[in-house]
């Protein structure tokens, strides 16, 4: 198993038709997905060309689940229709939807977060790199190769911090890793794939990677003291931010006191979490806690 | 974006939330022209763009237009928690009876928006929370129904507040969700004297997300106030932020990008030296993008070294060892500091090989993030 996607997992992508629609696309069926179709207003009946096979273009996303029994879908439109692409999704009955754009406004978030909780669909991001189980499926832009299957959760709110911790522990490898993104209002947080990792059979120790902002990290220590029973290993960017800057993502700030990279490490430590100075110390964390012989590979 | 308090006032205005505009001045010579038109005593506050001005001795009393000009030269130029102040707004006394604290904002906790309010008003709602956290009350406001008559009668109640707060609480609510704002917040909304409610102060954030929906906004960015080299940067579409240290920072992905400061802070503490500044150039780092990048950076001249650090995921190292030896013979003389590379990730052979074979004098590229951290503080030192 893996958490929320899997090789049965019949993803569409809204957008393929757009250049980094198609791009990706493209990626993600190269690493094994299972893409059923695109969606794009206007253009159902058409069809787009990868190198293995040609993918229908639908109209709506309630013509893909009618014809393709899509229950998955990966959001790559322009932030101006994000909002009315993640209320289609959730209308048509999709179960869950990863919205990889960037810059969408929060109160378009808040309202479609609102309307997928009432729809009962779970979204990833938005502003994240998507979500990968290596070997069966990858919706989204995380790079396929970095990593392959193995035993390892990953849950983080930053994409390239996701591909390093993926490169430190590539010989481990993962059961899934997912990037929630770090905007102010996200659809899955820490919590979600905390509590999804414990439960994953699968899924023998989780690593989370936080960033300064927001109380996200101090309420997923609570919530690793209370529910989490496998190791959990931490690390937290931002310890140098100074307060009222926003470090490129729209919820990085430090704000007075909160949000500080220090009280979210001092929160997660004090919920038996051991947490990195840095991703290679943090890597190195995680396998003396798996394997405690194994020698520092990092150096 | 942050607004400054007469620019909340503004914006308010439009939203028909009773607000006194006052002026604004630069020059502390207009304050006696202007505490004259307003007429009896002034208050001079101090324009910044944070919190605890009147501790700071940035908000004053002016009974004549002499003493109105005095104020305003003594705050102007005031440093207030590292903004100088550059311009007063000057406002009529008002004949307060009660002070309340307002604000509605973006929760990120529920993923709903929440109102606080309190009946005690004028002092940090911090504080607040520590003296007496029962006077506030936190309203949850689900974004599918919004604030409507009976939401405003509720939150009115639960802060008790006069019922006829509830128009402005509506009117507020408006300027909220119709401006993009993350936050709406009124310290003090006041009772005068007459009954009536004023907000005297104003703090609103704007979504910069949303910016493409209100062209109108750029009007309240303050060009002045940012640091040069950060309006420079901006202008190029460049996200980057100064700081105060000898470590140039450049890499891909805001995550990555803080990551790495960290990484240098504490490689950094045996030479004494930090980060000076945080630059992510995102995903697709060209070669002109990492020449804009270097050419901000290497014009700090606080920094004596660079660091250079990309993980290749969907952007090849490849692509970004050309746009590094692109960058260099684009900036010609002025790349004059060392650099030092690390690169991991997509095609990182290549990368290495690219800028082995340039050999460029000031480059070196080191394996590891923490070893090219070390390695750039040092060079720092």
């Amino acid at each position: 198993m893996a958490i929320f996607l899997t090789e049965k997992s019949r993803v569409v992508v809204q957008g393929m038709t757009g250049s980094e629609g198609q791009k990706h696309t493209s990626r993600m069926l190269a690493a094994g997905t299972n893409i059923v179709g695109g969606v794009t207003p206007g253009k159902g009946g058409q069809s787009v060309d990868f190198a293995r096979r040609s993918i229908p273009v639908y109209g709506s996303c309630a013509d893909a689940v009618k014809a393709a029994d899509a229950d998955v879908s990966v959001v790559f439109v322009p932030p101006r229709f994000t909002k009315g692409a993640v209320l289609e999704a959730v209308d048509a009955g999709i179960p869950l939807v990863v919205v990889i754009t960037e810059g969408v406004p929060v109160h378009d978030t808040a309202a479609f977060f609102a309307h997928a909780q009432a729809g009962g669909t779970r979204v990833i991001g938005p502003n994240c790199p998507g979500i990968i189980s290596p070997g069966r499926a990858n919706a989204g832009i995380i790079p396929a190769d970095i990593a392959g299957a193995g035993r390892i959760g990953l849950v983080s709110k930053s994409g390239t911090l996701t591909y390093q911790m993926m490169y430190e522990l590539r010989d481990f490898g993962f059961s899934t890793a997912i990037g929630i993104g770090g905007d102010p209002i996200i659809g899955t947080t820490h919590i979600d794939a905390l509590q999804a990792f414990q439960d994953d059979p699968d899924t023998d120790a989780i690593v989370m990677i936080g960033e300064i902002g927001g109380d996200a990290e101090e309420r997923a220590a609570v919530f690793i003291k209370e529910n989490v029973t496998k190791p959990v290993v931490g690390y937290v960017a931002g310890f140098t931010a100074p307060e009222g800057k926003t470090m490129g993502h729209a919820g990085a700030i430090v704000s007075g006191s909160s949000g500080t990279a220090a009280a979210k490490q001092e929160a997660l430590e004090a919920a038996g979490v051991r947490v990195g100075k840095t991703p290679t110390e943090t890597a190195h964390l995680l396998r003396t806690t798996l394997a405690p012989a194994v020698p520092n590979l990092a150096g | 974006m942050d607004l400054m308090e007469y620019q909340a006032k503004e914006l308010f205005a439009r939203h028909g939330v009773p607000v006194t505009l006052g002026r604004v001045i630069e020059d502390a010579a207009d304050a006696a022209d202007a505490a004259r038109e307003l007429g009896g005593r002034v208050v001079v506050k101090a324009q910044v763009k944070t919190g605890g001005r009147g501790k700071a001795g940035g908000v004053q009393l002016a009974a004549t237009p002499d003493e109105a000009q005095a104020k305003a030269a003594e705050i102007l130029g005031m440093d207030i928690k590292g903004h100088t102040v550059q311009r007063v707004l000057l406002a009529p006394a008002a004949d307060i009876a009660e002070e309340y604290y307002f604000s509605f904002l973006v929760d990120r906790a529920s993923r709903e928006y929440l109102c606080i309010a309190s009946t005690e008003g004028g002092v940090e709602i911090e504080e607040v929370a520590q003296t007496n956290p029962d006077a506030i009350a936190k309203v949850r406001i689900d974004p599918a129904t919004g604030v409507d008559e009976a939401k405003a009668a509720e939150i009115v109640a639960a802060a008790g507040f006069p019922a006829e707060a509830a128009t402005v609480v509506r009117r507020l609510w408006d300027a909220f969700i119709a401006e993009d704002a993350a936050l709406v917040e009124v310290n003090p909304l006041v009772k005068l004297g007459d009954g009536s409610l004023e907000a005297l102060d104003g703090k609103v954030t704007l979504d910069d997300n949303a910016a493409y929906r209100h062209p109108d906004h750029a009007g309240f960015d303050d060009k002045a106030a940012a640091d040069p080299l950060e309006a420079e940067a901006h202008a190029k579409g460049l996200n980057y932020v100064k700081l105060d240290g000898a470590v140039g920072i450049i890499g891909n992905g805001a995550g990555l990008v803080m990551s790495t400061l960290d990484v240098v802070a504490y490689a950094g503490q045996r030479y004494g030296v930090k980060p000076a500044n945080f630059l992510d150039i995102g995903g697709g780092a060209s070669a002109e993008v990492m020449a804009n990048g270097l050419g901000i950076i290497l014009s700090d001249p606080q920094v004596r070294s660079v660091f250079v650090n990309v993980f290749g995921g969907i952007t090849a190292c490849d692509a970004v060892s050309n746009g590094i030896v692109q960058a260099l013979a684009v900036l010609g003389d002025r790349a004059d500091k060392p650099l030092v590379v690390r690169l991991d990730g997509n095609n990182v052979d290549e990368g290495r090989t690219i800028l082995a074979k340039a050999g460029h004098p000031l480059v070196t590229v080191v394996d590891t993030m923490d070893g090219a951290a070390a390695r750039a503080a040092e060079l720092a030192a």
